[in-house]
């Protein structure tokens, strides 16, 4: 089952790597991650996705909250949350396909942040699994690139992850 | 305020940190660091031949002593020599400091002279690591890793210290903190109550009940109240080979080792049990055989510090995290206060099972292998003269293979520390520098490295520091003229196609070499010598004693379990018959 765990973690040099390194070191995948300082500098958060079964994401959650830079852990997807990842992703648009492809990004909500000649650079935010079905949507020749920057999320409600 | 060099708070700090000995091996990294220990005398530094050496010392002397052990390294090869020795304390939970010199903050990513990413290389066998960057950090830096290398869990910890760092040219404030605490890293030490409710409720209630005990109850001092406990229970106790020595040997509740290599006793009982308590224990691969098959009726109640352990392999029904002495005075306490007794009757049989077990085919109940005579003599004999000669009373460290499980075996530990071995790492060359590691924290206890002629050529070169340092320990080589472990598999699942094990008479004279670096050497190839032998060995008080004892080379270590796909009880007993 897809997790999205969050970690509040000492904003050090190394407390990164000790987090992919536990994760490869393990056995365990990392689906996507994304990690910045929050407002107290001294603490970064990082959140990952990643699959397996309740045994596995038990341990998971055990071994980064062994990990000594790490102060807490939470996975979202035990509660309600909130899920947003943002994708920028340029496509080729030149003649009767330019009016078609602006629909489909309007459809899904998404906006046009640079133009040329050829084609359109879209941004788009919300769950992940939008993002891939706005992807589907697109004729797959005309996808030039993508560049998605992962999940990130907040647990509904007065839930938190902080100090 | 004083101001001091990098150098010199470095030394100072892990004075104050409690470190009396300090394992090592100078390099340019480290340089600034051993001119400061050149200019005091607080410390003792101990110059071994080659760094895994040092930390293997280090380990030995934390294992004997409970304190954490301290090696300095210099960067480069320095740095990942000691990773061996590093990997072997990690795996057992050893509380360990280990310095590293480190090229100079300017040429960090250059590829510089001797330039090794120490706190990258080490980080998937550390407990923790700090790259120290400045000056004024050092102290605190110092007093943080000693702390999580000693708490919680123990742990190897790693300080990489860039040269620099430790400048004699560049002098700062000294200041070592009173109190040191981490916001991330609250270690849980006392154990919920409502959980050891359920554990005492469940544990008087058993009718086939097994105490596993393993390393964590020794890391814990926790050997008193598991014996406590026991006692108060009449409960069998078995020990992991982390745990021997948690629980006294040669008492009548001990039913020995339990996994691969463990007793038919101490398997069956745990195979047929309906409550299990761990404690301190990890339920290892070398414990549990098939997990599927693990204690198929047995209610598993875990205690254990490290909440990882906990149902990772095996599935705990009762899971207690906090420290093992803790938990069991809390134990001990709700039992008290109950005033409720375990059912008689069932626990009378259970006993008369065991009973019958033990004499069917324990090893303390009657000889399981040939007897030795003239010129075979049986590496189990070695271990049992031993044990005679040092009246059970010797820590005995051990290197990786046959030898090591025949003491395990054999020698019958009555005290927590007295056995010292590499258990989860499975460490060839551990034995004899941390018998030199033992020997400092205890210099009037009789110390035996077991080992045998494959162990022992791993390090070696510590005989030279043996003669330096007058660390006189007895090295009881069980020369089988094989990798008699390796050699027991090809026997068992190769056809007996012996792959590399062999040294086509390349054997050094063991005798002669010992010689050279100034000890003594005794070469026993009769079993009628043997006692006599050992006895003359222990009693040069002030000299290291090589011992090459020709052993029968066709021995196998039994029991065995069967595997894969073997259950605890599934054993064999000798070459041709399993359970």
């Amino acid at each position: 089952m897809r997790r999205i765990i969050s970690i509040l973690m000492e904003n050090e040099p190394g407390a990164l790597s000790r987090v992919v390194g536990l994760f490869s070191q393990r056995g365990y995948n990392i689906d996507s991650l994304t990690v910045a300082p929050i407002e107290d500098q001294s603490l970064s958060r990082l959140t990952l996705t990643t699959t397996g079964d309740d045994k596995i994401i038990e341990q998971i959650t055990k071994q980064l909250n062994k990990l000594i830079d790490v102060v807490k852990v939470i996975d979202l997807t035990d509660g309600p949350h909130v899920e947003r990842e943002l994708m920028l992703l340029k496509v080729r648009a030149g003649g009767a396909q330019r009016a078609e492809i602006k629909r489909t990004v309007d459809i899904f909500r998404g906006q046009i942040v640079d133009v040329s000649t050829t084609g359109y650079t879209v941004q788009i935010a919300g769950a992940s699994s939008k993002l891939d079905a706005f992807i589907a949507a697109l004729p797959e020749a005309d996808i030039v690139e993508v560049a998605r920057t992962g999940v990130s999320g907040l647990s509904r409600g007065d839930k938190s992850l902080r100090l | 305020m004083e101001l001091m060099s990098g150098g010199d708070i470095l030394v100072r700090a892990l004075h104050e940190a409690g470190v009396e000995h300090l394992w090592g091996y100078p390099g340019g990294a480290a340089l600034h660091i051993y001119d400061a220990i050149f200019r005091q005398d607080q410390l003792k530094h101990i110059l071994c031949r080659h760094e895994q050496a040092a930390v293997h010392a280090a380990d030995g002397y934390a294992r004997a002593t409970g304190k954490v052990g301290a090696a300095l390294v210099t960067s480069g090869p320095g740095a990942t020599n000691a990773i061996t020795g590093i990997a072997t304390a990690y795996m057992d939970s050893i509380p360990m400091v280990v310095v590293s010199g480190q090229v100079t903050q300017d040429k960090i990513g250059d590829d510089a002279f001797q330039e090794t990413d120490m706190v990258g290389i080490s980080r998937p066998i550390v407990k923790h690591s700090f790259m120290v960057r400045r000056q004024e950090d050092i102290a605190e830096t110092i007093a943080k890793a000693f702390y999580i290398a000693s708490t919680g869990r123990p742990g190897p910890v790693v300080v990489d210290i860039p040269k620099d760092v430790t400048d004699p040219n560049v002098k700062v404030a000294y200041k070592y903190p009173e109190k040191t605490r981490i916001r991330s890293y609250q270690p849980t030490t006392k154990g919920h109550s409502g959980q050891i409710k359920r554990a005492v409720k469940t544990l008087l209630a058993a009718k086939k009940p097994v105490i596993y005990a393993g390393g964590g109850v020794i890391m814990a001092e926790a050997s008193e109240y598991l014996t406590e406990l026991a006692k108060l229970l009449n409960y069998p106790v078995t020990n992991t080979l982390m745990g021997l020595g948690c629980y006294p040997g040669s008492d009548r509740q001990f039913l020995g080792m339990l996994g691969m290599h463990g007793t038919f006793e101490a398997n069956t009982a745990m195979h047929h049990a309906d409550v299990i308590l761990a404690v301190g224990a990890r339920f290892d691969d070398r414990v549990t055989n098939t997990p599927a098959k693990f204690c198929p009726e047995a209610t598993i109640i875990h205690i254990d510090i490290d909440p990882t352990s906990i149902s990772k392999t095996v599935n705990a029904d009762i899971p207690i995290v906090g420290s093992c002495d803790v938990v069991l005075q809390d134990m001990l306490d709700q039992i008290r206060d109950t005033g409720k007794k375990p059912d008689q009757e069932a626990l009378g049989g259970w006993w008369r099972q065991i009973d019958e077990w033990r004499a069917r085919h324990g090893l303390y109940t009657a000889s399981r292998y040939e007897p030795s005579s003239g010129s075979v003599i049986k590496p189990q004999d070695v271990i049992k003269s031993l044990y005679k000669i040092t009246q059970g009373q010797a820590f005995v460290t051990s290197d990786v293979g046959q030898h090591q499980m025949f003491a395990a075996q054999y020698y019958l530990f009555d005290k927590p520390r007295r056995w010292i071995n590499s258990g989860g790492l499975g460490t060839m060359g551990f034995g004899l520098p941390a018998a030199m590691g033992v020997k400092m924290a205890h210099p009037d206890a009789d110390v035996a490295c077991v080992t045998g002629e494959g162990s022992i050529q791993m390090c070696i070169q510590e005989l030279s520091t043996c003669t330096q340092h007058q660390l006189p320990v007895k090295i009881i080589t069980l020369n089988n003229q094989a990798l008699g472990m390796v050699k027991q598999w090809q026997d068992m699942q190769y056809g007996s196609r012996y792959s590399h094990i062999l040294y086509e008479d390349s054997l050094p004279d063991f005798v002669r070499l010992a010689e050279a670096y100034g000890h003594v050497g005794i070469k026993v190839t009769s079993f009628d010598e043997l006692d006599e032998k050992m006895a003359e060995c222990f009693a040069m008080k002030d000299r290291t004693v090589f011992m090459d004892i020709y052993v029968d080379p066709s021995e196998h270590v039994y029991p065995m379990h069967v595997a894969p796909n073997g259950a605890m009880r599934d054993l064999w007993l000798s070459k041709t018959e399993r359970t």
